[in-house]
């Protein structure tokens, strides 16, 4: 599937580079700003929240990739395992009423 | 042996041509049922009702300039779409297109990959598709099209939280990752909706943020970012962009379809009397129907609702999505383990 697709892809890409026009300027190819002249580029330091989300995501992810073991072994494990994973979903939920309280999930101000 | 490997080839290109030609009508689909909701005409000129419209928009994609800005990082430029159309086409390997036939004996699936990690292999490339947008946008080097990307990886990621969480409150359900075995399930028991509604409905909004559609569509929201993401791109690559969200939405459409309703099964399936290929023949033309009606949902809900604000979307993913998703696993377990189906 994925070298159908891959292979797709490429043919495509190719066609369209050898079909389309070109006829290139120095000003139709600078970064569009609605017609403005551009100012600088765009490696500009962002808002440091997305990054935040980011990390946040990858804690989230792992806890959440770790319960799937779980899931798929949940009839075996029984009573103890379902005790044993409440604690630690408790753990997790205690760890996002932190994060919304120390405000990591505010966006405006 | 061999047989069946030149049959998964074609089923692959099956598979391909099908969830392209499908990628395609939507786009046409969409813009009639938008016409359709807003009292206008829509797209009528090519071919009858417009009907031949998106391969006139395939080709003129094709033959439009190809622009490649001068600050920009070429070949990451160039990878960006491609990689996001890429991730987009793999998913539907592991999908179960119906429940198989036989032909002199031999059994063929109708599914590409019978994987046992299924849902595993779905989520992983879901979040690979992500690298597709953000490497787009930020090697645009342009203004808007960071903003995009940065808006729209940090809203999928975001999402991708709850979606798991609310797909391992169906896991514990199924006791497997094999997405075969989930649908297969469903034939002997009620279909995965019965018990999961709150699960569903977590799915289900996690899917409109995944495909960046209404009301989530902030990463392209025009009236302040001009295009998103893709502002820089044209001709094709911008196409594979547009048309990577479309082919996302019928492959989310077909993994919730075979998730939560049943996938190819149907009531009284088996009091119709039919047998053996007539049967898995009507099971895939149903499976389609259910895919249709998904589509359906998520053209109307972007022709109907207004979009978030950046601050309420992340809210509602992390502040309400995701301990909502926390409380459905929670109420599932308890309920499995006191009505003893633990």
């Amino acid at each position: 599937m994925a070298l159908v697709a891959a292979g797709f892809v490429v043919t495509t890409m190719l066609l369209t580079h050898l079909l389309g026009p070109k006829r290139k300027t120095k000003i139709k190819n600078e970064a569009f700003e609605c017609g403005i002249e551009s100012v600088g580029n765009a490696r500009t330091p962002f808002s440091i929240k997305y990054f935040l989300v980011a990390i946040l995501f990858v804690l989230f992810d792992v806890e959440v990739i770790f319960m799937y073991p779980w899931a798929v072994n949940f009839r075996e494990l029984g009573a103890f395992g379902l005790w044993e994973m409440f604690t630690f979903m408790g753990l997790m939920v205690v760890g996002l009423l932190y994060i919304i309280k120390k405000g990591a999930l505010n966006w405006e101000k | 042996m061999d047989q069946i490997i030149i049959y998964k080839i074609i089923l692959c290109a099956i598979v391909f041509v099908v969830t392209l030609g499908a990628a395609a009508y939507m786009t046409w689909g969409e813009r009639k049922l938008a016409s359709w909701l807003q009292d206008r005409v829509g797209p009528d000129r090519a071919g009858p009702f417009g009907l031949l419209q998106p391969i006139a928009d395939g080709l003129k994609m094709l033959f439009k300039e190809e622009m490649i800005p001068t600050h920009s990082n070429k070949w990451l430029f160039i990878l960006g779409p491609s990689f996001f159309m890429l991730t987009a086409c793999m998913t539907g390997a592991v999908i179960p297109w119906g429940a198989g036939f036989t032909i002199d004996g031999t059994f063929f699936p109708m599914q590409i990959a019978d994987i046992n990690i299924g849902l595993l292999y779905m989520l992983g490339v879901v979040s690979i598709g992500v690298y597709g947008i953000m490497i787009g946008g930020w090697s645009s080097n342009n203004k808007f099209a960071l903003l995009g990307a940065l808006r729209a990886s940090s809203q999928m990621i975001s999402y991708e939280v709850a979606m798991g969480l609310a797909l391992i409150a169906l896991v514990m359900l199924t006791g497997t990752l094999n997405l075969g075995e989930i649908v297969a399930q469903q034939d002997a028991d009620y279909a995965y909706i019965v018990y999961q509604p709150l699960g569903f409905l977590i799915f289900l909004i996690c899917a409109f943020a995944e495909t960046n559609r209404a009301p989530f569509d902030l990463p392209e929201s025009e009236s302040e970012l001009v295009g998103g993401f893709h502002t820089e791109y044209s001709s094709m690559k911008l196409g594979f962009f547009l048309f990577a969200e479309y082919i996302n939405m019928f492959i989310s459409s077909a993994v919730m379809a075979s998730l939560y309703f049943g996938g190819y099964n149907f009531p009284f399936q088996h009091e119709l009397g039919l047998e053996g290929n007539l049967l898995s023949a009507i099971q895939t033309a149903v499976f389609l129907g259910k895919i249709l009606i998904f589509i359906f949902v998520f053209m109307w809900v972007r022709w109907t609702l207004p979009r978030f604000r950046y601050d309420q979307l992340m809210n509602l993913g992390w502040k309400v999505l995701l301990p909502l998703a926390i409380f459905n696993i929670f109420i599932t377990g308890l309920v499995m383990y006191f009505t003893g189906k633990l």
